[in-house]
């Protein structure tokens, strides 16, 4: 049987503003447990929320970015429910007037087609506290800091139809919030996290089949894998006769398998209502427009530019403007050098990229920077070293700081051009392997490699390639 | 000193004829002495009382006073209090010492009044006889039988057996207007968002307002003049200046046009209450003013529309009483499983009339019952709204009965919720459409108090209070004092 996969995906996404959505606390992360919690956040009687205005410049901002109308007047609601970690008994959110509505977002696949994903709504709302379950024997502690800390929920249409479809949808939420720098996007510190609405239908029907949400990911991998045993769980119960439980299910990593939560029968009822203590948000064109002015290069212009001005191939582009830090580097590496824009891209994709990675490292704490990487490049284009000797200049740089002359200068590794220099290597080279002279020049000619290499290893890899190549051929055939 | 005006008490205070200290021990030493009758205090804060005073003192003797530096006050004890037990009545919070001081309370303590403490209410403010509260019921100074009316009972009774000069109230349906009506003292409640919620532990947040109570409209308008104000801690209060109340009330008098609504009339008033209402009325056109007669539609849908909408926004409000971080705790309920633990506090916490409240306003948001109930009760709110605008682009004020008869007793309306709410008939419009409005002394039935209500357009709390003081300064109901108080 064929099935069809339909997938929305509701994205919190934490605002990097410095105080929270209702109260001057700060949200800074990590504080002791409590200690950014003001009466406010804390739910304690008499007090009132009041609207942070940066919240509503961030989501505005969201919204202007991803073709949103931006409601001139939209309503906070209070969305009731008891938890410990909820000190009011209700969140205060958006319900049924949203900040932003009606907005798109594209995607390209694996294949390189571009998908619209519709993005139905985005609304502010507060986040809650956290329940800590261990450490306490048997009891749970509650830790306020990160309750009253902005959010946007942005909510898709169930336009998606494989779980590498949602993936790169929620990258590139991901990509975009960080552009527009109104969220650090810190999966770890759960700044990103994503509930998935998942069913399955048989392919060619219109109908949509019964979803359930799977709350609560927080990494692209986990988002992608939960939808993908989610779907085959549910094609199995359907497969086998029976039917989907509309319900809430948690994505277990370690036994990679869904797991229900509670049913829609045991959900609860919020009771939304408009709260009274916040008048109705309004936002005139003044504001916007003056929020529009402050709007970054977005990424697919950024992309689409990089390729057409630097000559990129669509991958590296993509790459390089997958973080807006990552693109302004590249940008000031090609500001910096007389070499190919395609040069500095392979070197920022290949060899700086590699170093971030394995030392855990963001593009902005790079120890290389860019000016350095633009010095290194030069001395490539104008022939001081070769391309295998910038590596291990780069690798110096890395580990031990410094500029690109001075390395250079402290190691001697400037490339050997000078010709009376490379015929003296080459011809301690060729006194020292009469074998392998001997099978050239009865006609075995692709020794001739392994005696550039031999030349290049007894100059410690300065030699001009190129160089040794015409010298140590010329001496070969013309020796008799 | 207590039969004084707030004004008469100010002058001896900076003539130094009288100390802070002197005056606030008077009034310490008659609570001493009448509130065990009246039990219109949850707690007396004595020491806290004679610093402030002792404070104001120095400020009077350094001419850094202010018109109300040195004059005792109460307040109701839905007001948070920096350091002093806050307990809405409530077992819920008998327990919560707030960090903090409502911005009512900051704002009069900046002027240098001295609290004399906290008053008795009806849990968490729900209620018209302060028989809800968790501190026994409050009883009336004019017959101890009977109630002072509430939520505001204890800030009423305070006031009308002269135990504090002026004391702050808050008036959701009529929470100040009704108490001060059945214990004959002058009550105002400003208009919506006049004075700051902030600090004041919240019952219906869109119907929620502070106000005054005191024996006479002048002493009501000095107090209020110091309280209100845009506060941007509260969202929902007006960013518009405070006038000087107390100055225009001395103004000279304009002639009035004064609506006079035929269903505020209607069988269910007490025929001898309405007689001494009508009688007041007069006393007004006396004065210089046109009665005209008119009409208030829906004015009968206002006990029901409150009754959704107030619910509805209590069961939400009241939900951060959970027992979890401030607040009653049941005994080992945190050995108890989550929703058990919730179940026993708030079971024990919560005293009948408010779970009542909560229960309806927990059904009334509830899906599937949202438009039939919310919904609609948000459409008739604002029908109501659009009938009080209309009626002032004819009247400058509205003026009828504060409730349908004087005092009852203890005990009488307690099984009885309805006629319990139907007390409120005729203040609850103010509070849906957000308006001022006070109740003044206007007379007496069986030696019981009857209110005369006045409401007003948004905003319009100079001319009420102006008004009251015209027809004060004609008449004497609002010197009279209960007998054994004097």
């Amino acid at each position: 049987m064929d099935w069809e996969i339909v997938i929305g995906l509701e994205i919190h996404t934490q605002l990097a503003t410095r105080s929270k959505i209702f109260s001057g606390a700060s949200t800074e992360y990590g504080a002791p447990p409590n200690t950014q919690a003001s009466l406010v956040d804390l739910g304690y009687p008499g007090v009132l929320p009041v609207l942070n205005r940066e919240a509503v410049v961030m989501a505005i901002k969201f919204g202007l970015a991803t073709g949103c109308t931006i409601a001139r007047r939209s309503i906070f609601a209070r969305k009731n429910y008891f938890y410990p970690d909820l000190p009011k008994g209700y969140q205060i959110s958006q319900y049924e007037l949203p900040i932003v509505y009606g907005g798109k977002l594209d995607i390209v696949l694996d294949d390189g087609t571009v998908k619209t994903i519709g993005i139905t709504r985005a609304h502010l709302e507060e986040d809650a506290g956290k329940s800590l379950h261990e450490d306490f024997h048997g009891l749970t502690g509650i830790d306020l800091n990160r309750a009253g800390t902005p959010l946007i929920e942005i909510v898709s249409e169930p336009d998606m139809r494989s779980p590498a479809e949602a993936g790169a949808y929620m990258r590139k939420i991901h990509t975009l919030v960080r552009y527009l720098g109104i969220s650090d996007g810190n999966m770890q510190e759960g700044s990103f996290r994503c509930d998935a609405n998942v069913s399955v239908r048989r392919r060619g029907e219109k109908a949509f089949g019964t979803r359930t949400e799977i709350k609560n990911l927080n990494s692209f991998r986990f988002v992608e894998k939960a939808i993908e045993v989610e779907a085959e769980r549910q094609i199995d119960v359907l497969e086998s006769g029976g039917r989907i439980v509309q319900e809430t299910r948690l994505y277990d990593p370690d036994r990679n398998e869904t797991r229900p939560m509670r049913t829609k029968e045991e959900a609860n009822d919020y009771r939304y209502f408009p709260d009274p203590d916040l008048l109705p948000l309004v936002v005139d064109d003044a504001l916007i427009e003056e929020i529009r002015a402050t709007l970054p290069e977005l990424p697919d212009a950024k992309r689409e530019r990089f390729m057409r001005e630097y000559d990129l191939p669509a991958y590296d582009a993509s790459i390089l403007t997958g973080q807006r830090p990552l693109a302004d580097y590249f940008e000031a590496v090609v500001k910096a050098t007389k070499a190919r824009p395609k040069a500095a891209a392979n070197w920022v994709l290949g060899e700086l990229m590699g170093a971030l990675n394995k030392s855990g490292l963001e593009i902005g704490e790079s120890k290389v920077g860019a000016d350095q990487l633009a010095a290194l490049l030069d001395r490539i284009e104008d022939g001081t070293i070769s391309g295998k000797i910038a590596k291990e200049v780069f690798e110096a740089l890395w580990n031990e700081g410094g500029t690109v002359a001075e390395v250079i200068e402290s190691r001697g590794l400037v490339q050997i051009t000078d010709r009376a220099a490379i015929e003296a290597l080459v011809d301690t080279v060729v006194d020292a392997f009469p074998e392998q002279v001997q099978q050239y020049k009865s006609g075995k000619t692709q020794v001739l490699g392994f005696l550039v290499g031999q030349v290049m290893k007894a100059s410690r890899g300065k030699a001009n390639p190129q160089q040794v190549n015409e010298v140590l051929r010329a001496r070969l055939d013309s020796s008799d | 000193m207590h039969d004084s005006t707030i004004a008469q008490l100010a002058e001896a205070l900076r003539a130094r004829r009288i100390s802070a200290v002197e005056l606030t021990r008077h009034f310490l030493d008659r609570i001493a002495r009448h509130d065990p009758a009246l039990n219109a205090f949850i707690t007396v804060t004595e020491d806290e009382a004679l610093r402030a005073a002792e404070a104001a003192d120095r400020r009077l003797a350094s001419g850094d006073a202010s018109a109300l530096t040195g004059i005792p006050i109460a307040h109701k004890d839905i007001f948070c209090t920096e350091g002093v037990k806050t307990s809405c009545g409530s077992r819920m919070l008998d327990n919560f010492v707030s960090p903090y001081d409502a911005t009512a309370v900051e704002r009069l303590k900046a002027a240098g009044m001295v609290m004399l403490g906290k008053t008795n209410m009806d849990e968490f403010a729900m209620g018209s006889s302060n028989e809800t509260s968790w501190y026994g019921p409050v009883k009336n100074p004019w017959d101890t039988t009977r109630v002072p009316g509430g939520s505001s009972g204890g800030s009423a009774a305070a006031v009308a057996a002269r135990l504090a000069p002026a004391a702050t109230g808050t008036d959701t349906g009529g929470s100040i207007r009704q108490p001060a009506a059945l214990s004959g003292v002058t009550g105002i409640k400003p208009t919506y968002g006049r004075v700051s919620r902030y600090g004041m532990v919240a019952f219906a947040s869109s119907l929620d307002q502070a106000g005054v109570f005191a024996a006479t409209a002048e002493d009501a308008a000095l107090v209020l003049e110091a309280m209100a104000g845009f506060d941007p801690r509260d969202s929902t209060s007006l960013d518009e200046p405070v006038p000087p109340y107390a100055a225009e009330i001395e103004t000279p008098w304009e002639r009035l046009k004064i609506g006079v609504p035929k269903n505020f009339f209607d069988e269910g008033l007490d025929p001898a209450y309405a007689e001494a209402v009508r009688a007041a009325l007069a006393e007004i056109e006396k004065l210089g003013a046109d009665l005209v007669t008119l009409d208030l539609e829906y004015l009968h849908l206002s006990v029901p529309t409150y009754y959704v909408v107030a619910p509805a926004e209590a069961s939400s409000n009241l939900a951060r009483f959970d027992g979890v971080r401030y607040g009653y705790r049941s005994p080992g309920a945190e050995q108890l499983d989550l929703v058990t633990f919730y179940k026993r506090n708030r079971a024990e916490g919560f005293g009948a009339e408010v779970k009542r409240r909560i229960l309806i306003g927990t059904y009334v948001l509830s899906a599937g019952y949202y438009d039939a109930y919310y919904l609609k009760a948000q459409r008739v709110r604002k029908l109501i709204s659009e009938d009080f605008a209309r009626a002032f682009r004819e009247v400058d004020l509205l003026a009828g009965p504060t409730t349908p008869t004087p005092a009852f007793g203890l005990g009488q309306k307690t099984n009885d919720p309805i006629q319990m709410y139907l007390n409120d008939i005729y203040t609850i419009g103010a509070n849906l459409a957000g308006l001022p409005a006070m109740s003044i002394p206007c007379g007496f039935v069986d030696n019981l108090p009857v209110g005369l209500q006045l409401i007003g357009p948004p905003l319009a709390e100079s001319r009420l209070l102006k008004t009251a003081h015209y027809f004060q300064k004609a008449t004497d109901w609002h010197r009279r004092v209960p007998p054994g108080y004097e």
